[in-house]
């Protein structure tokens, strides 16, 4: 789970992490009054993607008319794709110096990964490498002080900066821990004319598998609305941009599956794994949800090992059942545990299946290419 | 392999569904399954077999060498701590959904003590004919020359069976798991490939995200058994986590071309279709390798 810019500052500034003083705003009224009370202001747009800097997503007031025009300009617009509900509106910085300061999980190492550079202020990859520091930290000793001067060193960051930078990047290891995150990002790290050194911008991604002990932190929904939908289903669901419907179970195998759609000419809708042992009534939910994105043809891919045949079938069948018939042509490939059961509920109610992928991936590109969207009833395909 | 048929099994959340289930069914394909562990319910039975509180009980009364979790995530850390402190040396993380710094913590902890550890998140390892730890099903398997080493489960079983039913059996299948951190990886497995005396090929199968295929390239250039790999993803769309934790294409980084690329040029033949990879090892595997059938097939090798 992303958090926008402000919500992972109120964590960093929980955490002794210096932000500047700013105010969350969904009005331009709001805006100016913030700048009336802040004074020259940056209005950013909180938007869960990078680069709205360069999209335009941030812009600079002096005075609150000019904060409340801004803020009309940036309300209600849209920035690299995503609407603007909310802007921050936050001092603006007398920048001396910017540096880029990271922690993510390095998964090659098993182990968290400081990346820092004082090159910040512009996309990390960007940054040459030999500008670049990194250092893995042993989790079951944590990121030690000597490191933290150790890293600020290798910056060439010197006297009050080096132990300002130590001192933040100490905690931010520590938000990094305490909220289960996959990546804990300021960048730029803001040296101002002051001497005084700030967090100017902050992300923060939890792991997705580390919310339910996450009560202290925000709820944000990412996605479509299929995917929100599908997120709460317990589905692992991505949306794509073709025609033809997929269901299958294991991640790799789904995505092998789209590959081979893909191969034999075909473009599939969807990611959608539905394994994991999921039972009828959540296969069924998830069949309904393809459904509801009107695709050209649906390809049910089944190797059971803890997915039962059967209950693949049955769910197949309820959801037939409940719509007087699927409306599209469906391909069905099933294979594995209770898979003599499952054949025989699809015969009993008009379903044939395949053996082999090859073949059920032909089909279903065939089909997808044949129905040409003019579906209605056709009744060969349910 | 990692495992045979010394191999001694506690499986840890014993007394839950999916850990009943699995412990009856490796019990049943011949895996030395001596305890269960369930927090509270030690003096149960399973599948004939005494449960106990802890990992310890069981170690001292039946000798046991390696674990196989089945608990729920959030006692995922705990069960694999334990049964690190207890001395096994193999333990296979099957659950899903650990959180990745519990993940980080169980590898920082078995770095200590010199333990492997598969997983989480996979299907977990077997050696046809001899042992299976983890939830695969039997059926895909037959004991063979191939090693195969995936990071996915169902499509792993979908390659494995294909080359069950044209007659080429596996020394060892090992599910490295689909989340980010996880213990075995790509490299350590295909060293021991490489040293496994009842391996002659190996699949590596892989997928987009992480650098992990990149790092096996690397290996594979100073290996001398010829590996075959099938990498799925290649139809996935940036920033698009597809399933697994470490599936996901981010800043350019993990591409499906980028891989296939490092792979072949380690020399490496990838499939294009998962099912190719049967023909690919058809090409690879040493003809006059001492078995009478030539290649390898079952029933050369079967008998040992």
């Amino acid at each position: 789970m992303k958090l926008y810019e402000y919500m992972a500052k109120e964590v960093f500034a929980r955490h002794g992490i210096p932000t500047p003083p700013g105010r969350i705003v969904t009005t331009a009224d709001e805006a100016a009054t913030a700048c009336g009370e802040i004074g020259e202001v940056a209005l950013k747009v909180q938007i869960l993607s990078g680069g709205r800097g360069k999209a335009g997503g941030i812009r600079f007031a002096a005075t609150p008319d000019e904060a409340r025009h801004e803020a009309e300009g940036l309300l209600g617009s849209e920035v690299r794709g995503l609407r603007v509900d909310r802007l921050l509106v936050e001092k603006k910085l007398q920048i001396d110096r910017e540096i880029y300061v990271g922690i993510v999980v390095d998964g090659a190492a098993r182990r968290p990964l400081v990346i820092a550079s004082t090159a910040g202020g512009v996309n990390i990859e960007e940054v040459p490498e030999k500008l670049i520091v990194r250092q893995l930290i042993d989790p079951a000793w944590g990121l030690m002080p000597f490191r933290t001067r150790q890293i600020a060193r290798r910056l060439e960051l010197q006297g009050d900066l080096a132990r300002q930078f130590g001192d933040i990047l100490a905690r931010l290891y520590r938000v990094f821990r305490a909220t289960d995150a996959e990546l804990v990002e300021i960048n730029p790290l803001v040296l101002q004319q002051d001497g005084k050194v700030v967090a100017a911008d902050g992300r923060l991604n939890v792991d997705d598998d580390a919310l339910p002990r996450h009560s202290d932190l925000p709820q944000v929904e990412d996605g479509t609305d299929i995917e929100r939908r599908a997120r709460k289903a317990g589905l692992s669901y991505v949306e794509l941009d073709g025609d033809i419907a997929v269901m299958a179970n294991g991640a790799g195998i789904t995505m092998a599956t789209l590959d081979i759609i893909q191969h034999y000419g075909g473009r599939p809708a969807n990611f959608l794994d539905a394994g994991g042992g999921a039972g009828v009534e959540p296969m069924a939910g998830a069949i309904e949800l393809l459904l509801s994105r009107r695709p050209k043809a649906l390809l049910v891919n089944i190797f059971g090992g803890i997915t039962r045949c059967d209950d693949v079938a049955r769910a197949l069948v309820t959801v037939a059942e409940k719509r007087g018939g699927l409306g599209l042509p469906v391909v069905i490939r099933l294979v594995g545990t209770n898979e003599k059961e499952g054949l025989a509920i699809l015969r009993e109610h008009g379903f044939e299946a395949y053996r082999a992928m090859d073949e059920a991936a032909v089909k279903v590109v065939q089909a997808a290419a044949a129905s040409g969207g003019a579906m209605g009833g056709d009744s060969r395909w349910q | 392999m990692i495992v045979d048929e010394r191999t001694r099994v506690v499986v840890q959340g014993a007394t839950g569904n999916q850990g009943r289930f699995h412990l009856i069914q490796m019990q049943a394909y011949g895996t030395h399954v001596m305890a269960g562990t369930s927090p509270g319910k030690g003096g149960q039975e399973i599948g004939g077999l005494p449960v106990y509180d802890t990992v310890e009980q069981a170690a001292l009364h039946h000798a046991v060498n390696a674990s196989v979790i089945f608990v729920p995530a959030a006692g995922a850390k705990d069960a694999a701590f334990e049964a690190i402190d207890a001395g096994l040396g193999v333990v296979v993380i099957v659950t899903e959904h650990v959180p990745v710094h519990d993940a980080m913590d169980i590898m920082a902890f078995a770095r200590q003590r010199g333990v492997t550890i598969v997983g989480p998140n996979t299907f977990g390892i077997i050696s046809p004919g001899k042992t299976k730890l983890g939830i695969m099903p039997a059926v895909a398997y037959a004991p063979g020359p191939v090693g195969i080493v995936a990071r996915s489960g169902t499509l792993s079983y979908e390659i494995a069976a294909a080359l069950t039913g044209a007659g080429l059996g596996q020394s060892t299948v090992v599910g490295l798991g689909g989340d980010r951190v996880v213990g075995l990886n790509f490299v350590e497995v295909l060293r021991k490939f490489e040293e496994d005396n009842e391996t002659l090929a190996c699949v590596l199968v892989g997928e987009i995200g992480g650098t992990a295929e990149e790092e096996a390239a690397e290996f594979i250039k100073g290996m001398t058994k010829p590996v075959v790999a099938y990498v799925a993803g290649r139809s996935a769309p940036p920033g698009k986590r597809m399933g697994h934790a470490g599936a996901i294409i981010e800043r350019g980084r993990g591409t499906f071309d980028g891989k296939v690329k490092a792979l072949e040029a380690a020399g490496v033949k990838v499939a294009t279709l998962p099912w190719e990879v049967v023909r690919l090892l058809d090409e690879v595997l040493p003809s006059g390798n001492g078995n009478a059938n030539g290649n390898g097939r079952v029933g050369s090798t079967g008998g040992r």
